[in-house]
């Protein structure tokens, strides 16, 4: 597609909002913001919503759904730093704060569509389908993913920053060629929007007219690195006007807005309107990983002030309110998230039993004289330390 | 297919046209590039999956012509351009892999594959492995390699070494027009990921070679014919030149050379660099028990390194001299005015024939 047609789709969808192509593309005046930090439904005119960019409220159900799965994740998240300190597992990059994100990017795809997380996003690719001791493979220090990527339509975690997003787009590529209406959620950080595959994504989505979404989880740091230093953007999701693509803001602690929000970019993208940029505000509130130590670079108050816009107490607070939330759900719900807990529990404390003969078997599709003769060397070990 | 009739002359069919035109082309010589072509366009005809996209691939059929009337005859989405970003082909390439295509990139030219290295080394060469094998990539990344044809800077590094290096990939490379088209059939037919690199000085070359009859050979067996396996360019027995893509015909021309002076020479194309065919090139060496490695990239850590070290763990007992190597000198692709003095050249080659300790 040339960058004519580009633009003549891009003009097309804003005059269906009535609104000029810049003002399609460009974010908001204000992130799209559902939800008071104490649970609040915001007034109509503080939604951040404006002619274009308007988001309908999810379902009751939907949001019940949601709620479910952000009290799963979050537990999961818990349990395994705590599998961590127990020296259970290597290393694990938690995703607490930031489980709204996590829940919305997978729950607002359907079955076919697919989904390209980071290392960060296990409770994204738990909510995806895949069975909780599968996504822990990798981190518990096993050699594979751990998971069949095209049973569930989810791709292995990607460490490598931003590669995995020119996946994405190769997938909804041929998915387009063949002409299924398949929809790519493609999963980044702040820090690695400054990545050239990043750029490189956006604008072959963008020039092959893709439904792609690009979701970046705003955490605010990149390991050390402030947002401050990775851009000067006035918002990451500025970028996508330079690509000719529609882009937002969202609170990524207001699960409720998140919800609102993936759930109309994955029906514009079904439609074929192209790829969209979601920058989604939260906040890591753990350190980058275990290994990390971040009293070296932000004041505990900062981490502090961001406790009072924790995304669970506050989609709690608005079901309460709502009156959604029985004593029978809250038991149920909890009850489904320590099932989840134990199966980690109990998978992690056995130990992985690996074959290191295996780590020749899957280099090529048949194996060579060489890694033949490599494989059978190492058995030959084995099997005198095993004598 | 349904019958057509010929574009060029409507009164006959376009099976009839065909015929007569492979009867008047029959004493024509195949370039090595129109060999390439014919490989690309076939695969396209036998398999819907395979795709074939990259800097300027389409309308103008790439800056060699090797994808020349592709996308007139298939249409945009089986051949087509993309934006200018190469770490963006290899990875889009990788995302259409996983969704069921074969695709088939092109590299403009061997430094410019650089930007794609980290989508190569991270990911198209790991998916299978770290998948446990539920991903498989099928796909090639074309490259067009090496010197002699008076490339400006960054147009003629030659970088097999380090796709080599990187478990996972396939590394072919093709010396003869035969082996072009046959080789690239079967690198877009692996369920691997296969690095072919194209000697640039060879795309013009010619040789009398019957494309359709290959096409039907090739169809009727489908096994791997070059995969993993070294080919005799030349039999000989008193020593033997073990190399591959562009300086294949530079070790015949050795070759040639020493025979007038009464030796024989043997040559092994490698072409399957990578899997490596042991067997051939070692099964030589204990026959002549003498060899030498040619290649024009850097010697230093190189492949022409890592055959000298194959050999020479296999062939000890065999060998009457250390093997040798000559290869490009350890410095940056000089300018096309003095690249004669980097690359193997017959005369290096058989000053360095002349070292293998005859005397005994
Ligand atoms: C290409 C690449 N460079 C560097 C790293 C090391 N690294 C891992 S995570 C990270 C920070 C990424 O920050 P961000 O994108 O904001 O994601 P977050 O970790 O905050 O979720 C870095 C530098 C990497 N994984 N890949
Ligand atoms: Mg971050």
């Amino acid at each position: 597609m040339s960058a004519d047609a580009s633009s003549a789709r891009i003009s097309e969808v804003s005059k269906k909002f009535g609104i000029t192509p810049e003002d399609y593309m460009l974010p908001a005046r204000h992130m799209i913001n559902l939800l008071n930090p104490d649970g609040s439904l915001r007034p109509d005119n503080e939604q951040g919503t404006e002619p274009g960019h308007e988001y309908p409220l999810p379902s009751p159900a939907r949001l019940m759904e949601a709620y479910a799965a952000l009290v799963t994740g979050r537990r999961v998240n818990d349990q395994n730093s705590a599998l961590v300190r127990q020296g259970r597992m290597a290393v694990y990059p938690s995703s607490h704060g930031q489980e709204a994100c996590q829940i919305a990017a997978a729950l607002c795809l359907d079955d076919n569509d697919w989904l390209f997380p980071t290392y960060r996003d296990t409770v994204a690719v738990l909510s995806k389908g895949v069975a909780p001791m599968e996504v822990m493979t990798s981190f518990r220090g096993e050699w594979h993913c751990g998971y069949d990527p095209k049973a569930y339509k989810c791709a292995p975690m990607s460490t490598p920053l931003t590669t995995q997003l020119l996946h994405a787009v190769g997938v909804a590529h041929a998915a387009k060629l063949r002409g299924e209406n398949t929809v790519v959620v493609a999963m980044c950080g702040d820090g690695a929007t400054s990545e050239g595959d990043f750029h490189e994504a956006l604008n072959f989505a963008a020039v092959f007219n893709l439904p792609v979404i690009f979701f970046v989880q705003n955490n605010k740091y990149a390991i050390s690195v402030p947002l401050s230093h990775q851009s000067a953007a006035p918002s990451l999701a500025h970028k996508a006007v330079g690509y000719g693509m529609a882009g937002e803001r969202v609170d990524g602690n207001d699960l409720m807005a998140l919800m609102a929000i993936m759930t109309r970019a994955v029906r514009m993208a079904r439609e074929g309107n192209g790829p969209l940029l979601i920058e989604a505000h939260t906040y890591r509130m753990q350190a980058h990983t275990n290994a990390d130590d971040d009293k070296r670079y932000r004041e505990d108050s900062e981490v502090q002030a961001w406790i009072a816009k924790d995304p669970v107490t506050r989609m709690k607070a608005y079901l309460e309110d709502a009156g959604l939330l029985t004593e029978e759900t809250v038991a149920k719900i909890s009850e489904d998230a320590e099932a989840v807990a134990k199966t980690l529990r109990d998978g992690m404390n056995q130990d992985a039993n690996t074959d290191p003969r295996e780590l020749f078997e899957h280099v090529y599709s048949t194996k060579s004289t060489q890694l033949a003769e490599q494989q059978a060397l190492l058995a030959d070990e084995l099997d005198r330390e095993e004598a | 297919m349904t019958a057509t009739t010929s574009r060029v002359n409507p009164n006959v069919s376009a099976a009839t046209a065909r015929a007569a035109a492979k009867a008047a082309n029959e004493n024509q010589p195949v370039t090595f590039g129109k060999a390439l072509n014919t490989a690309l366009a076939d695969g396209l005809v036998a398999d819907n999956s395979v795709v074939i996209f990259g800097e300027d691939v389409g309308t103008l059929g790439g800056v060699f012509r090797i994808t020349d009337g592709l996308t007139a005859r298939f249409g945009a989405d089986r051949c087509f351009d993309t934006p200018l970003a190469e770490s963006g082909i290899v990875g889009m390439a990788v995302g259409m892999a996983i969704n069921g295509m074969r695709p088939v990139i092109e590299m403009q030219f061997d430094a410019f594959a650089y930007p794609a290295f980290e989508q190569v080394a991270s990911h198209v060469a790991k998916m299978r492995n770290r998948t446990q094998g539920k991903l498989s990539l099928p796909m090639v990344i074309r490259i067009p390699y090496a010197g002699g044809v008076g490339g400006v800077e960054h147009h003629c590094d030659s970088s097999e070494g380090y796709y080599a290096h990187t478990p996972g990939l396939k590394v072919f490379t093709p010396s003869c027009v035969e082996d072009a088209y046959l080789m690239l059939r079967e690198a877009i037919d692996s369920d691997d990921p296969v690095v072919f690199f194209e000697p640039k000085k060879l795309y013009w070359s010619k040789e009398q070679v019957d494309l359709e009859q290959l096409a039907q050979e090739y169809e009727g067996k489908k096994s791997a014919k070059t995969e993993g396996r070294a080919r005799i360019a030349r039999a000989g027995s008193d020593a033997t030149l073990i190399t591959y893509g562009p300086s294949v015909s530079t070790a015949l021309a050795a070759a040639k050379m020493a025979a007038e002076e009464g030796l024989n020479l043997e040559v092994i194309d490698v072409r399957s660099i990578v899997p490596f065919d042991d067997e051939t090139v070692c099964a030589s060496v204990r026959k002549t028990g003498r060899a030498i490695v040619i290649a024009e990239a850097q010697g230093f850590a190189s492949v022409a390194s890592e055959i000298v070290a194959r050999v020479q763990e296999r062939c000890f007992h065999s060998l009457a001299a250390p093997v040798l190597r000559v290869t490009g000198f350890d410095i940056p692709y000089p300018a096309p005015t003095l690249e004669k003095y980097h690359l193997p050249s017959a005369e290096r080659i058989l000053d360095a024939v002349d070292q293998l300790q005859w005397e005994a």
